[in-house]
């Protein structure tokens, strides 16, 4: 600041060295920020997901259309979703694990979510396709490869998921997630991002 | 280095315009004048090269600007329909996604010969940075480039790049979610990804003025290291040494980059990436472009956590950590001499440093738990979990014995059954390959500095060149040069 330091500093009270120059300065300066702070947020926020894509976070699905042991792919908003329609046996799996064991430790039931009437429905679970470890997208039924834990495969790093989608074996950190969804209906799920 | 200006205008026009606009002194006393030093042998071709290759990247790609469509449901086709319908189109799209290769094959022999000659070292610092700008630049740049044709490699590498930014704290998920323009990679991604690709070759262009004024500034360097002394002894005009120099590498890289275009145009290229985007369904192994591969190495490698510090996080930041370290490098180097030509242990140590990044690009390309190599043979194992839960395997020859134990065991016990396999892993390679890469540069290059005894260097360049004193080597540069400037 000393570069514009006036011969007089004191002649008006100022500080030595600091003028009225240095703070036209400064605050020319501060508004100029100001501005192009002001000018540069909406040429960021314009990355940001537009209304129309926002408009399609959320997907109705009818899990009566889901074949008994198979599952269907739900793409929504470009996002990936199993819903699964589990067997006996595989519902039994599920159960049966000493939950101890588990790198991401969940009950199956903490998995699940109620029916309109409160209970759950072990029969249809819902979970995220993004393999945890790296995102690709899982094997399943649909494709014929479930993986030693009859669940789901993922083929890019070997990350094995048991019937509930939890994580058992290979390098995912996570269980499969479960998305935010509601029963509508007992048969129709609403599912968003 | 630039000294005064020898530039003359000889016309009536060309004075006139000197005198309003130098712009035929500033060609003139930067590629037809510039004294340059008289030892460069072929490494220092490279960077006229790489002109090139921004040039051919520029002008085929908007070339194929001019028939592709970047709409998630037509950009597949449009590329095809370049390949196929559009005249030539398939000799543009070749020499383009080949091209990209052949730039980076360059940058990289450019790079190493910087590491080699110590080209980073004062006063070449800030050259050496806004050539890393450049190279940060080249790869994000190439990085949406493979998204454009929409293929399956195209999405899946795309979904795999950006959820490791992700996967970056606090920032991460905002950053990501700014980048795609939506929940996952689609249309938005792919139109931002197109007019990225676009725009960011010209800002190469922008810091690529920059990196050659900066090299006008400070000259060129040498393999000696050892700084021009004597401009008129030292020293030979750019033109016409070093143009038919550099000209004659062209062609000889030009030569390899036509036999690719030619006779291997997919010899680099994903099968994958000819099957249309699905983002239900992951290729089997999803790699980047080789040239990619040794940081998508380092990334695998970590597969630890270290304290609160998940493995995935930490290797992104290893990954990251490993190109950023290069703006460090002329101050990480603690040595005084700049060629390793007078550093017999920097020497040794550098080409294990090169053997290490080839050795992490095989690593990236391949599985982490697949084998280098092999150690005895394969058994079965049983896998299942016991009465208190606790995970056990055991081992049989016969597969016989092996079911029927697995058979023996309560269904609670989970019990699995498959080949069991040993040998040496490409994770464990690439675990002690990155760690080398670190090594190098944050250990061995600030210690070599202190423990290394350099060995003698020549007193000048033109010493070097007469006497041959040297290493012994002989350099390929024009030493029958006549002494044009004496
Ligand atoms: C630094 C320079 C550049 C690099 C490293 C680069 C790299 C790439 C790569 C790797 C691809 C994918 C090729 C494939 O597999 O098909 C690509 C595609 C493409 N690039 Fe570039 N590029 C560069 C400059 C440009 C420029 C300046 C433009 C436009 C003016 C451009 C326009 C395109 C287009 C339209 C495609 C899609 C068509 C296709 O896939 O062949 N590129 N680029
Ligand atoms: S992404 Fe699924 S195992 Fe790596």
């Amino acid at each position: 600041m000393a570069e514009h330091g006036s011969s007089s500093p004191t002649a008006d009270g100022e500080h030595a060295g600091e003028t009225r120059r240095d703070f036209i300065h400064i605050a020319a300066a501060t508004v100029a920020a100001g501005g192009v702070a002001a000018v540069a947020w909406p040429f960021v926020q314009q990355l940001a997901p537009a209304a129309d894509t926002r408009a399609l976070s959320a997907a109705e699905v009818d899990v009566s259309k889901v074949p008994l042991g198979s599952e269907i792919r739900v793409l929504i908003g470009g996002v990936p979703f199993f819903v699964r329609h589990r067997t006996d046996a595989e519902i039994q799996e599920a159960r049966n694990v000493n939950i101890s064991t588990l790198r991401d430790p969940a009950t199956d039931d903490s998995r699940l979510r109620p029916l309109p009437d409160g209970k759950l429905n072990p029969s249809i679970l819902v979970t995220s396709a993004v393999c945890t470890h790296l995102g690709c997208v899982p094997l399943g039924p649909d494709n014929g490869k479930v993986g030693e834990f009859g669940g789901w495969y993922c083929p890019c790093h070997g990350s094995q998921y048991d019937t509930s989608g939890r994580i058992r074996k290979g390098p995912a950190p996570k269980n499969l997630a479960i998305p935010k969804y509601v029963y509508e209906t007992p048969t129709m799920i609403k599912i968003s991002l | 280095m630039s000294g005064p200006s020898t530039y003359e205008p000889k016309t009536g026009f060309t004075k006139w315009l000197d005198a309003r606009l130098p712009i035929v002194r500033l060609g003139y006393d930067s590629m037809i004048d510039f004294p340059t030093p008289k030892n460069l042998n072929y490494w220092w071709t490279f960077g006229g090269i790489l002109a090139l290759c921004l040039v051919i990247q520029i002008v085929t790609g908007i070339v194929l600007a001019m028939h592709y469509v970047a709409n998630t449901s037509m950009a597949f086709a449009s590329v095809q329909h370049i390949m196929r319908d559009v005249d030539f189109g398939w000799l543009v799209r070749y020499i383009h996604a080949n091209g990209a290769g052949m730039f980076f094959l360059a940058v990289y022999i450019h790079m190493f010969r910087g590491l080699y000659y110590g080209s980073y070292k004062a006063p070449r610092e800030v050259l050496w940075i806004l050539g890393v700008v450049i190279y940060l630049l080249m790869m994000a740049t190439a990085f949406m480039g493979y998204v454009l044709p929409w293929g399956q490699m195209s999405f899946h590498g795309s979904s795999v790049i950006t959820n490791l930014i992700g996967a970056l704290p606090i920032v991460g998920p905002a950053v990501k979610t700014y980048l795609l323009g939506g929940a996952a990679v689609g249309d938005p991604t792919l139109n931002r990804f197109f007019s990225l690709h676009y725009l960011l070759p010209f800002v190469i262009a922008g810091v690529v003025i920059l990196h050659i004024w900066a090299l006008h500034v400070v000259g060129n360097g040498n393999p000696t290291g050892v700084s021009v002394q004597d401009i008129k002894k030292d020293t030979v005009p750019f033109h016409p040494y070093y143009t038919v120099k550099d000209g004659f590498a062209i062609i000889l890289f030009l030569t390899m980059f036509a036999v690719f275009v030619f006779f291997f145009p997919e010899a680099m290229g994903k099968t994958d990436n000819s099957i249309e985007a699905n983002p239900l369904q992951t290729p089997a192994h999803i790699v980047p472009e080789w040239y990619l591969l040794p940081f998508y190495a380092i990334l695998k490698s970590v597969t630890f956590d270290i304290g609160p510090i998940p493995a995935k996080l930490l290797g992104v930041l290893a990954m990251f950590g490993s190109i950023l370290i290069l703006f460090a490098l002329p101050w990480l180097d603690t040595s005084k001499v700049r060629s390793m030509r007078y550093r017999p242990l920097a020497r040794q140590l550098f080409v294990l440093f090169v053997l290490a990044c080839v050795g992490l690009g095989f690593c990236g390309a391949n599985e982490p738990d697949a084998f280098v190599f092999k150690t005895g043979k394969d058994r079965l194992q049983v896998e299942y979990s016991d009465a208190n839960g606790r995970a056990q395997t055991k081992f049989f020859d016969q597969f016989s014995e092996a079911n029927a134990y697995k058979e023996s065991l309560p269904t609670a016990a989970g019990a699995s059954l498959q080949v069991a396999e040993s040998g040496f892993k490409w994770k464990w390679l690439s675990q002690i390959l990155a760690a080398y890469y670190f090594i190098y540069f944050l250990v061995l290059m600030p210690l070599l500095g202190v423990i290394e005894k350099p060995k003698p260097r020549p007193a000048s360049i033109a010493d070097s060149v007469h006497k041959r004193s040297g290493s012994g080597r002989s350099s390929s540069a024009p030493v029958a040069a006549p002494q044009h400037a004496e």
